[in-house]
C-alpha cells in the first residue's frame, strides 16, 4: 500500500463512508452514552482502540482458516477445496468478545488509571455493530493485511468524530425550547440525520 | 409480568412499547436497509425467526445455563440461527442477500435479540417466550416496513418495484426526492415516527430513560 492509498482510504472512512453515519452502526450506544462530550470521547477513544486491534486480527483468521482453500498451508491436499467461510459471523464474535476481555485486563494490570476511566465501556463494545460491521466490511471488500489496518483505524477515528459531535450538539440542546414529543429521542434522530447530511456532503471528495 | 395474559405477550412489544420507538434498541443495523420495501420485509423476516428461535431455544435451556456464562450461550445461540438464516437467504433471495451483505450478520448484535434473550427468555417459559419474541419481531418489523415504505414511495415512486407514482422524467407527475434515498432520511423519518407517537401517547414520554 502506498501512503497515497493510505490517505485516500482513511479519509473515505471517516468521512464519506463513515460508519455510524452512512451504515447507521453502532446506533445503540451511539444514543446511549453521547449526553456528554467527555463520556463519548472515552466512549471514542475504546472503539478505535478495539476495531484497530480486531479488524487485523480478524484478517489474519480470515485469511488463514475460513477463505476458500486457505487451509492448503496444512499442506494435507484433502484441505485445498475446503471454504469454512460461513462460519465467519461466529469466529468474528467470538474474536471480538475475546480481545475486549484481553484489552480489559491488559489495562487493570498495566494502565489501572485508564482502567477506570474506561472500564465501563469496555463490555458495552462487545455488542457495538459498528465493531462487527467493520469486520464484515473487511470480510466482504476482501482486504489484505495493510488495508485492514488502515480500515480498522481509521473507521474507528470515524465513529469517535460522530459521537463527539453529537455529544457537543447534544449538551448545547439542553438548554433548547423543543417541542413535547419531539424532546430527547426524537430531535435527537433529527440532529443525527442533520449531522449525516453533512457528513455526506465529503462524498464526492477523492484524494 | 409473569402474570400477564399469553395475547399481552404477543401484541404489547408491537404497540405498546415498541422495542424501536420506545425502548431505542435494535435501529443499528435496522436503517440501512429500508430503501426499498422489499429489502425492509425481508430483514423484518430475518430478525423475527431468528429472535423468535433464540427466545425458544434459550427458554428451553434456561435451567441449565450456568449465570457466569450465559451471555456466550445466548451469543452462541444467536449467532448459530444468524448463520443458518445467512445460508438460507443466499440460496433462495441471492439477489436481495446481496443488497443486504453485512447487515444480515450484524443482526447478531442487534440489541433486541439479545435484550430479549436476557430479559425474557431467561425468566418465562418456551412458548410464552417464542410469542415474546414474534411480538418484539413484529414490532420492529412495524417500523423497518413503515421506514422502507416512505423512503420507497417517495424516493423512488415504487412499491415492491411497481410505478405508484409516474416519474416526472418518464412522462409522469411525480418528481422524485433525492433525500430520500440517502440514510439522513433515515433519521428523520424515525425522529418523526417517535414526534407523532409520542405526542398521542403522552404517557410514554415521560417514561423515556434517554430523555435529558
Amino acid at each position: 500500500m502506498t501512503l497515497e492509498e493510505i490517505g485516500s482510504m482513511f479519509f473515505k472512512s471517516v468521512f464519506s463512508e463513515n460508519l455510524a453515519l452512512a451504515f447507521f452502526l453502532g446506533m445503540c450506544t451511539f444514543l446511549a452514552v453521547s449526553k456528554t462530550v467527555k463520556n463519548a470521547f472515552m466512549l471514542g477513544i475504546a472503539v478505535i482502540v478495539v476495531q484497530g486491534v480486531t479488524v487485523p486480527v480478524n484478517n489474519v483468521i480470515y485469511r488463514n482458516f475460513l477463505r476458500e482453500g486457505a487451509l492448503s498451508w496444512t499442506g494435507i491436499s484433502y484441505l485445498n477445496n475446503v471454504d469454512l467461510s460461513f462460519l465467519g459471523l461466529i469466529s468474528f464474535i467470538g474474536t471480538i468478545a475475546a480481545m475486549v476481555q484481553i484489552l480489559e485486563l491488559f489495562l487493570d494490570r498495566y494502565l489501572p488509571a485508564l482502567y477506570n476511566t474506561l472500564g465501563i465501556f469496555l463490555p458495552l463494545i462487545t455488542v457495538n455493530c459498528a465493531i462487527l460491521g467493520g469486520s464484515l466490511f473487511m470480510q466482504e471488500r476482501d482486504y489484505t493485511l495493510a488495508e485492514s489496518v488502515t480500515y480498522g483505524f481509521s473507521s474507528g477515528v470515524g465513529w469517535a468524530l460522530a459521537i463527539c459531535c453529537l455529544a457537543g450538539v447534544r449538551e448545547k440542546l439542553r438548554y433548547s425550547d423543543i417541542p413535547e414529543g419531539l424532546r430527547g429521542l426524537g430531535i435527537t434522530f433529527i440532529t443525527v440525520g442533520l449531522m449525516a447530511m453533512a457528513f455526506m456532503a465529503f462524498g464526492g471528495i477523492d484524494i | 409480568m409473569a402474570a400477564s395474559k399469553t395475547t399481552d405477550v404477543l401484541f404489547d412489544p408491537v404497540f405498546k412499547s415498541n422495542p424501536i420507538a420506545l425502548q431505542v434498541l435494535g435501529i443499528c443495523s435496522a436503517l440501512a436497509v429500508t430503501t426499498q420495501l422489499d429489502k425492509a420485509l425481508v430483514m423484518s423476516l430475518a430478525v423475527t425467526v431468528v429472535v423468535a428461535c433464540s427466545n425458544a431455544i434459550i427458554a428451553l435451556i434456561r435451567n441449565f445455563i450456568p449465570n457466569s456464562i450465559r451471555i456466550i450461550v445466548q451469543m452462541t445461540v444467536i449467532s448459530s440461527l444468524v448463520i443458518v438464516v445467512d445460508q438460507i437467504l443466499k440460496a433462495f433471495v441471492p439477489s436481495v442477500a446481496d443488497q443486504l451483505s453485512v447487515f444480515v450478520g450484524l443482526i447478531i448484535t442487534n440489541c433486541i435479540v439479545m435484550g430479549r434473550a436476557e430479559g425474557f427468555a431467561m425468566k418465562n417459559g418456551v412458548f410464552r417466550s417464542f410469542l415474546d419474541g414474534v411480538g418484539n419481531g413484529l414490532g420492529y418489523s412495524l417500523i423497518l416496513v413503515a421506514v422502507g415504505f416512505f423512503r420507497e414511495l417517495l424516493g423512488s415512486g415504487t412499491l415492491l418495484g411497481f410505478t405508484i407514482l409516474p416519474l416526472a422524467t418518464e412522462g409522469g407527475f411525480y418528481v422524485r426526492n433525492g433525500l430520500m434515498l440517502t440514510p439522513p432520511s433515515a433519521f428523520f423519518l424515525i425522529g418523526l415516527f417517535i414526534w407523532v407517537l409520542r405526542s398521542f401517547r403522552t404517557d410514554q414520554a415521560a417514561k423515556d430513560p434517554t430523555r435529558d
